[in-house]
């Protein structure tokens, strides 16, 4: 019974992790439609430069988290305003294509760059540290701490996109663009914001992801499934649901686990096709999707 | 020198041409009407104007300034603002989201504030939280109204705005019209409806297959001009 308990709770915190890698795919979906296939590329290039920045000034890694933050934001406003803009129109094709080539080149150029070594970012004894809960469950401290970084960064988005000006612009460019730019709203710049600010959420994720387990060039496709998988679990265009989304993973992997071992990944993907089979439309879609 | 001008307007869609030279005229504190059979061009010559579809900088003259190449986002900014054919509320948006977003790219100072838009149209109030599909198509309109105003523009583009409603309801809509001139607010109103048309208008232009069929002061306009000017002869 207690190893069950144990695995609920282990599941609620890995979903959380999820949570966090699928903030950022969640928000530039909902605000312009694209789908970024280089995203998992994006949360190990990030995981890589907050391993950079920790290494060259001596810093603890939520310290250079702080640094990474607003450099990858500029990153993301550029990488959109030059290039990704120009994908977007009509045609779905373009955008997939662009993003599937970035993807094939931060993960080479990793490879050139930092090898195919794993890596992980230290932060001392914390790593270890775990809260007893009585019943000979404990919950370690990083595990828990991304948990709550996930609620916070989808309470944060809320935030933005349902009390603030730039969040309304959001929105009104995601229903009509056209009619957006009557309002004075530039749709380009807007989504070049929206994928700004998708880079600090991704550079959250990379903090947790570096934190929790190793990693290298080569991982980044296996997060953008995980990210995927709890995007379309949670609902198109819902914060909420995309952390809901991210806890279904976490629970159906480690209840998976629980059973069997082996059967992990795969009773995570089974719940992601269970979900897709009942409710095509996820947990909790927007209305007007 | 009139508020807004434009000089031999074309547009195009593709390979087809939608607009031949349009040449209109716009004084401060006017309202023209626009009107014209269905795809005359009047949509088309409104989205010319407010920068959807962009031509020669000099097709377009705001203030002696030439304004048509410049993309809709810097327009509204000049103070030109839409009410799109249709409504076209962002449906993601509650009512009063709607209006504070039409205010989004020119924080003017001016008549036009959320209270305002309220008094001008009491219900909007009552359902500031509601989501715009839950309203009835006249209320929709005038929220769609009231979200151009909020950026206090000089001048405001209208698009059908009688389009699909009942003729009681039509009448709701207009009734706002004069206090919206009040305010010293120009008008450019496309229209189906002539005779709505005629009745708020200080002058008439009519469009027949992109090009001016007729211009004049309503008034000194027989029925068999605009019939001819409208339909063809």
């Amino acid at each position: 019974m207690t190893a069950w308990l144990d695995a609920l709770i282990q599941g609620l915190l890995l979903g959380g992790l999820y949570a966090l890698f699928a903030a950022g795919l969640s928000l530039i979906f909902g605000v312009m439609r694209l789908v970024n296939l280089a995203h998992g590329d994006l949360i190990v290039l990030a995981a890589f430069i907050i391993l950079v920045v920790t290494n060259r000034f001596g810093l603890n890694p939520f310290v250079a988290v702080l640094i990474a933050a607003p450099i990858l934001f500029l990153a993301g406003f550029a990488l959109q305003h030059v290039l990704l803009n120009r994908t977007l129109g009509g045609d779905l094709l373009p955008p997939l294509l662009v993003t599937f080539g970035l993807s094939i080149i931060i993960q080479n150029g990793l490879l050139q760059i930092f090898s195919a070594d794993s890596q992980r970012l230290r932060v001392g004894a914390i790593e270890t540290a775990s809260i007893p809960l009585g019943g000979g469950i404990a919950v370690g401290v990083v595990p828990l701490l991304t948990l709550l970084s996930a609620v916070a960064v989808i309470v944060l988005l809320n935030l933005i996109f349902y009390r603030t000006a730039i969040g309304r612009a959001f929105r009104a460019t995601s229903d009509d663009p056209e009619v957006a730019q009557l309002m004075g709203i530039d749709h380009q710049r807007i989504f070049a914001v929206a994928m700004g600010l998708a880079f600090v959420a991704i550079t959250i994720a990379a903090l947790y992801l570096g934190l929790r387990a190793n990693f290298d060039p080569s991982i980044g496709p296996a997060r953008l499934l995980y990210a995927f998988e709890a995007v379309i679990i949670g609902g198109l265009g819902s914060f909420w649901g995309t952390l809901a989304g991210g806890i279904v993973l976490g629970l159906a992997q480690t209840i998976g686990a629980q059973i069997d071992p082996e059967w992990q990944i795969l009773a995570g993907h089974l719940a992601f096709l269970a979900v897709l089979a009942i409710r095509p439309r996820g947990l909790f879609p927007r209305a007007q999707d | 020198m009139p508020l807004l001008e434009t000089r031999r307007l074309t547009a195009f869609y593709g390979d087809f041409q939608a607009l031949y030279g349009i040449d209109t005229m716009l004084d401060q504190g006017e309202t023209i009407a626009i009107i014209g059979a269905n795809g005359a061009g009047k949509s088309t010559f409104l989205k010319a104007v407010a920068g959807l579809i962009q031509g020669a900088a000099d097709s377009v003259v705001l203030d002696g300034v030439p304004i048509g190449a410049r993309p809709a986002s810097d327009i509204l900014k000049l103070g030109i603002a839409l009410v799109p054919e249709g409504r076209r509320l962002f449906p993601s948006l509650t009512v009063e989201e709607n209006l504070r977003i039409g205010g989004y790219g020119r924080k003017m100072q001016g008549p036009w504030t959320l209270d305002r838009v309220y008094s001008l149209f009491p219900f909007l109030k009552e359902r500031r939280s509601s989501a715009t599909p839950t309203l009835s198509g006249g209320q929709q309109q005038m929220a769609a109204i009231g979200r151009a105003l909020m950026s206090n523009p000089r001048v405001l583009l209208c698009d059908e705005i009688s389009l699909g409603l009942a003729p009681i309801i039509i009448a709701d809509v207009y009734a706002a019209l004069p206090q919206i001139k009040a305010e010293g607010t120009s008008v450019v109103l496309v229209e189906q409806d002539i005779v709505q048309a005629m009745k708020v208008a200080d002058r008439v232009y009519c469009f027949q297959e992109g090009r001016l069929s007729l211009t004049g002061r309503p008034r000194e306009l027989t029925r068999d001009q605009i019939h001819c000017a409208y339909f063809g002869s």
